[in-house]
């Protein structure tokens, strides 16, 4: 159930998977990404609310094949450089987008959680999206006549989250802003779990939220995995690193620098 | 006390809030808006930031929208999903605060790709966000944004999230069920939709900026409402409350 980093991605993460990193800011699973891109990771598909410095790294270092978000951004700093260099002139190679909102990814995650083939939510209307986002259809509602708007389920092979523990029987707990840490895992086909401190028993920590082990494929023991986001109990953002990041996201040759430390 | 025209809009987007109100909050000016609000005239406005912080009561400002000061501070942190669903899409939420890389005549926003080309854009930017939902479903949206040509535009590349549709009864017909845009907060004045044609006018200028400058940083043309006032100058309270937020800010975003 505990494992290494190192063993959980080798396990869980193959090339071509559909590959879900979460946390809303909170509880980013980077050094999981980290590990994903040093594994060599090609042809995926990934998925993210908010694509930020760790899926600008993974598009950069050439891991990604399609993205599937809502926001790719540096919260508060201005723009993924990597992202832009992918989309707008296909370095390292071209990458294809599902565009979606807030609203419609959270209730593609909660569809696929609750084992539903899709979701309904007012939203998208009179925009531009769903003429360039296929996974975006109206429906009527059978009791009212009401148009809404229907998003499949996200069911991706694997799901990955940071939290702040677990106990050694690989049960999970994490506090804060929890985003959409539940659903993603229970959507996924695997899950893993970094956390940052493994205890002999859960204590009770103020709007927490458990997963048990059995809806857990993988626990890896990482203090401090979120960096540069953050555990709440644990650790500050490191708001200065993502401004730092936009000099080396900005410029191929600093990222290759930057990957190069990385990986080597 | 001098101030700069960035300053101007800030206190001008803070006044417009109202105390009581409850209000989503997108980061970057208007954050510093909402916050600057809280800390003068509306001490009980609720800030209701997407990552599930309610009522969070910042000291600083934060960065990003999931900063540990929002959660720390907040009545009650929420999951995503529960945010969009439970809150903000049965319009509970009175206020929706946003900003635009474009915007046009009706208010409608851009912030997906700058070019006409979606697949092979001029400039990709970040997206949506929770936006759409937010102009779909709060009571009325207030934006934030510095005039220019470049970003006030006669038709906007991309229909992020919907303003005034392109004009009147445009929401009713596709069904959104809040106000869409009430204000648009500039660095050179204040827009308001025409009660008649939904089309956006100068109604304020800031101290300073006349009407010739705020038709030439706007890429359609833009009428002036019948009167058009001077809005009240930055009082030095509200300056000095604005500076000692933005003082702690660490960085401002800029899209």
């Amino acid at each position: 159930m505990i494992v290494t980093l190192a063993e959980a991605v080798a396990e869980l993460v193959h090339d071509g998977d559909t590959v879900a990193l979460e946390g809303f800011t909170h509880l980013i699973p980077v050094a999981a990404g980290h590990e994903i891109i040093r594994q060599g990771r090609r042809g995926l598909t990934l998925v993210r609310m908010t694509p930020d410095i760790v899926y600008d790294q993974l598009i950069g270092a050439g891991c990604a094949r399609k993205l599937v978000f809502s926001w790719a951004g540096n919260p508060g700093v201005g723009s993924l450089h990597r992202f832009r260099d992918a989309v707008q002139h296909a370095w390292p190679g071209p990458l294809e987008i599902e565009e979606h909102s807030h609203a419609g990814m959270a209730n593609r995650y909660v569809a696929g959680a609750s084992g539903l083939p899709f979701a309904v939510l007012r939203g998208y209307t009179g925009t531009d999206l769903p003429r360039h986002t296929a996974t975006i259809a109206p429906i009527t509602c059978p009791f009212t006549g009401e148009t809404l708007t229907a998003v499949p389920a996200l069911n991706p092979d694997v799901g990955i989250v940071h939290a702040q523990r677990a106990d050694r029987r690989g049960n999970v707990q994490f506090w804060g802003i929890t985003g959409v840490h539940k659903e993603v895992v229970l959507a996924s086909a695997r899950s893993l779990v970094t956390v940052e401190e493994v205890v002999d028993e859960l204590t009770p920590a103020p709007g927490a939220v458990v997963l048990p082990a059995w809806a857990v494929t993988r626990v890896a023991h990482v203090p401090g995995g979120s960096h540069p986001s953050y555990a709440m109990g644990f650790s500050e953002r490191d708001n200065d690193y993502y401004q730092h990041w936009d000099t080396i996201s900005r410029d191929r040759a600093a990222f290759g620098r930057w990957l190069e430390g990385l990986t080597s | 006390m001098s101030w700069t025209a960035d300053e101007m809009m800030t206190v001008a987007a803070a006044r417009a809030l109202r105390g009581g109100t409850r209000c989503f909050v997108g980061i970057g000016l208007p954050s510093t808006a909402a916050n600057l609000a809280r800390r003068t005239h509306a001490p009980d406005l609720v800030l209701v930031y997407e990552s599930g912080t309610i009522g969070a009561k910042p000291d600083r400002l934060p960065l990003s929208i999931g900063d540990g000061v929002l959660a720390e501070t907040a009545d009650a942190v929420v999951s995503v999903p529960e945010m969009f669903n439970y809150w903000l899409q049965p319009g509970r939420i009175d206020v929706g605060f946003l900003g635009a890389a474009q915007l046009d005549r009706f208010g409608n926003i851009n912030t997906t790709v700058i070019g006409d080309d979606y697949a092979d854009p001029r400039v990709r930017l970040p997206g949506a966000g929770g936006a759409p939902e937010i102009a779909a479903s709060c009571r009325e949206v207030i934006v934030v944004v510095r005039q220019s040509r470049r970003t006030f535009v006669d038709r906007v590349d991309f229909v992020t999230s919907v303003g005034h549709g392109s004009g009147p009864g445009d929401r009713a017909r596709l069904g959104l069920r809040g106000g869409g845009p009430a204000l648009v907060i500039t660095d050179l004045g204040v827009l308001e939709p025409d009660p008649c044609d939904r089309e956006l006018v100068l109604t304020h200028l800031h101290p300073g900026v006349s009407p010739e400058q705020a038709v030439a940083a706007t890429g359609w043309p833009l009428r002036l409402a019948p009167t058009v006032s001077t809005t009240e100058a930055p009082r030095p309270a509200e300056l000095a409350a604005l500076r000692a937020l933005t003082g702690s800010a660490e960085h401002e975003e800029r899209t």
